[in-house]
């Protein structure tokens, strides 16, 4: 069963929703449902499920509803319709009660712009969620440090959040959040407000974190870069609505719509692309069969200047450049194994694209894509590379 | 033509006949009778009121004035600490040092302590409206209104009905004066309550704070800077007002101004009156000097 499944929620802002709800069933748009009620839609008839443990990242421009989806998840903002199951338990329909149970015991969530509380040093920051629980100083002071420890705070405790930079800010906001030991990590655009640098380090931090401690993370993020980094599984949305769900790789390369595909144009293609991607299936010659005539008519044929050579079993041997075997059929030698050059470029089918930019640029040769036990399961060539970085389609992976 | 007007002029004059001529002020002071009906209330006001301003008096009286003036110095040293502005003890040594020695000590003490029990009163009424003003929109249209016609009214007014209820002396003039000068720390208050940014009031409430401890924890924490504001101007306003409560017989420096411009005595007037502005300067640094935000 998963986490969290969210069925039918929609948000409708304004008095009399109603009329709105209607229309939403109906599968009118956005801009309709404004311009005959004026109401605002907010949130869409989202479904979906979350996993256990899993990094479950919402994706959308701003005004596509993703923070108020976020809010609708721990009802900051009250749903209008539709149910939030947690655990197996209805939020949209706990009293307030059992709802504060949920936000002090099962989760936390991180802000933007931080919420922290300028007026309390960084401990008494992090000590505030165990505070309302009512528990006992000794212990939440113990909680609270351990979970600065875990975001390499110690030492910052009894500091003012203002002495403190945005990145180490954004950190005591994500220990205030771990504090009390959540099952649920609710985080809005966490690391927007920060530097493109320290992002990178924070979502290399939270995915090492992460690794450790097995949350379940909603992060909501404009960023699809970001997106694509952190998230196990992506759901973009637009004017409120659910457009698609899936991993990266998903929505790479399977865009739902134009609304979709406009976003992943512009990404940057080469951290999510492996060789696996963009390999093609080598012309190759089978060293303990064919002879330098077969090796040539078969670059001959593909029209190019070296061909890799492997045995009976695929695997690797090296390379043979066209010149090297034309002199030999014409002294009418017939192996070709004295030519074998064994020194050649190679790779693992995961050698993310970035990396092969790389050794593209320092080798006159295709790269060799060698899998398990050296067997030869791809080459990668240079227009190829730069053909996925402008859009083009790339393998798909089973 | 002119028969047009004269038609015209009949007819209005015909509708105002029609109706009955408003007589506010018969029906204020009708009601105000009325009120008084309710002696049993007022008379409990007075006597609670009255011994505020008298233990003030009566422990201040107790301490000799150079001990006092010295305990207030280290004060304002102890305040002013952190942010090295010395002028505050001194002013207060020298200032309060001059008005013993002209002879205003006892009227200086009775006046400090109708201020602090006009503030005080004014603080405990206010900063609840206050509070509530912040959390609730139809509050704040309904008190609004209110704390405009409270501090436009000129404050001379509010001295009738004062000696209506509580006869004259201390305790009018006590209630005359939280009546205008408790606005500031209202206003205050709701601005402070409202102005607290929205993702901390999200964060105390996404950990699940009731609504109490939202208050507690983080709205008056947060709009702490703003309410000292108020309260500053609301002990400035009451200063103000205990020296016009002079005229319905409220002793201390007032009624020495109050008797000079009678008497047309320049020299005591002056006195008094640079007496009143010594302890205003102080009152308002002190306030200031607490609030948290002007002392780094």
């Amino acid at each position: 069963m998963a986490k969290i499944e969210v069925r039918n929620l929609s948000k409708i802002f304004g008095k009399r929703p109603k009329p709105a709800l209607e229309m939403l069933r109906e599968k009118h748009s956005k801009e309709e449902i404004l311009k005959q009620t004026g109401l605002t839609v907010g949130v869409n008839r989202a479904t979906f499920d979350v996993h256990e443990a899993e990094v479950f990242v919402i994706m959308g421009l701003s005004g596509s509803g993703k923070s108020t989806l976020v809010r609708l998840l721990n009802r900051l903002i009250d749903p209008t319709e539709g149910q939030i199951q947690i655990d197996g338990d209805d939020l949209a329909k706990m009293d307030d009660n059992s709802l504060r149970e949920v936000r002090r015991k099962k989760m936390s969530m991180v802000f933007q712009k931080f919420g922290l509380f300028p007026f309390r040093t960084i401990l008494a920051n992090v000590e505030y969620g165990l505070e309302v629980q009512g528990i006992e100083k000794e212990e939440r002071q113990k909680k609270a440090l351990s979970a600065l420890e875990l975001v390499g705070l110690n030492g910052y405790e009894h500091q003012f959040p203002d002495q403190l930079s945005g990145g180490m800010q954004q950190r005591v906001g994500l220990a205030r959040a771990l504090a009390n030991d959540p099952t649920v990590l609710l985080m809005d655009e966490a690391f927007s407000a920060l530097d493109p640098l320290i992002r990178k380090d924070m979502q290399d931090e939270l995915l090492d974190l992460q690794a450790k401690m097995q949350k379940t993370i909603i992060f909501i993020t404009h960023d699809l870069d970001e997106a694509l980094r952190i998230g196990d599984r992506i759901m973009i949305m637009k004017d409120g609505a659910v457009v698609q769900i899936g991993t990266p790789e998903d929505i790479l390369m399977h865009p739902a719509d134009d609304y979709v595909r406009r976003f992943v144009e512009d990404v940057d293609r080469s951290k999510v692309y492996t060789a696996e991607h963009i390999m093609v299936r080598p012309e190759t010659v089978n060293i303990e069969k064919d002879g330098t005539r077969v090796a040539l008519q078969r670059m001959r044929d593909a029209g190019i200047s070296s061909i890799y050579c492997v045995n009976r079993s695929r695997e690797l041997q090296g390379i043979v450049h066209a010149a090297d075997i034309a002199e030999a059929v014409k002294r009418d030698e017939r192996d070709v194994t004295p030519y074998l050059h064994r020194d050649v470029p190679t790779c693992a089918p995961e050698t993310s694209m970035h990396d092969l930019f790389h050794m593209t640029s320092t080798s006159n040769v295709p790269i060799a894509v060698v899998g398990e036990n050296d067997k030869l399961v791809g080459i990668v060539i240079r227009s190829k590379i730069l053909a996925a970085l402008s859009g083009e389609e790339v393998n798909t992976i089973e | 033509m002119s028969d047009l007007w004269q038609a015209f002029y009949d007819w209005f004059d015909a509708i105002l006949d029609f109706m009955p001529e408003p007589n506010l002020g018969q029906w204020i002071e009708d009601f105000v009778d009325w009120l008084q009906n309710a002696d049993f209330v007022f008379d409990g006001i007075r006597g609670g009121v009255a011994a505020i301003t008298n233990s003030f008096n009566f422990t201040f009286g107790l301490i000799p004035p150079i001990l006092f003036i010295l305990i207030l110095t280290v004060l304002g040293y102890m305040l002013i600490r952190k942010s090295g502005k010395y002028g505050l003890p001194i002013l207060i040594f020298f200032g309060l040092l001059f008005i013993e020695s002209i002879g205003y000590w006892d009227d200086l003490i009775l006046t400090l302590s109708l201020v602090l029990t006009a503030t005080l009163i004014s603080v405990i009424l206010g900063i609840p409206v206050g509070i509530w003003m912040g959390k609730n929109d139809l509050v704040k249209n309904i008190v609004t209104p209110i704390l405009d016609f409270m501090q436009t009214m000129p404050a001379f007014v509010y001295l009738i009905p004062s000696v209506a209820f509580f006869s004259i002396g201390i305790v009018p003039g006590v209630i005359a004066s939280v009546i205008f000068a408790m606005p500031p720390v209202v206003r205050l208050t709701n601005l402070g309550i409202r102005q607290v940014p929205a993702e901390m009031i999200e964060a105390s409430e996404a950990f699940g704070s009731t609504s109490g401890q939202k208050l507690f924890k983080v709205q008056l924490p947060m709009a702490k800077v703003t309410i000292m504001a108020g309260i500053n101007q609301t002990i400035m306003l009451a200063l103000s007002m205990v020296v016009i409560a002079a005229m319905i017989g409220t002793d201390g420096i007032g009624r020495q101004v109050y008797y000079a411009v009678g008497r047309n005595d320049m020299a005591m007037g002056f006195e008094a009156g640079i007496s009143l502005v010594i302890l205003a300067i102080i009152l308002d640094r002190i306030t200031q000097a607490l609030n948290p935000e002007n002392r780094k």
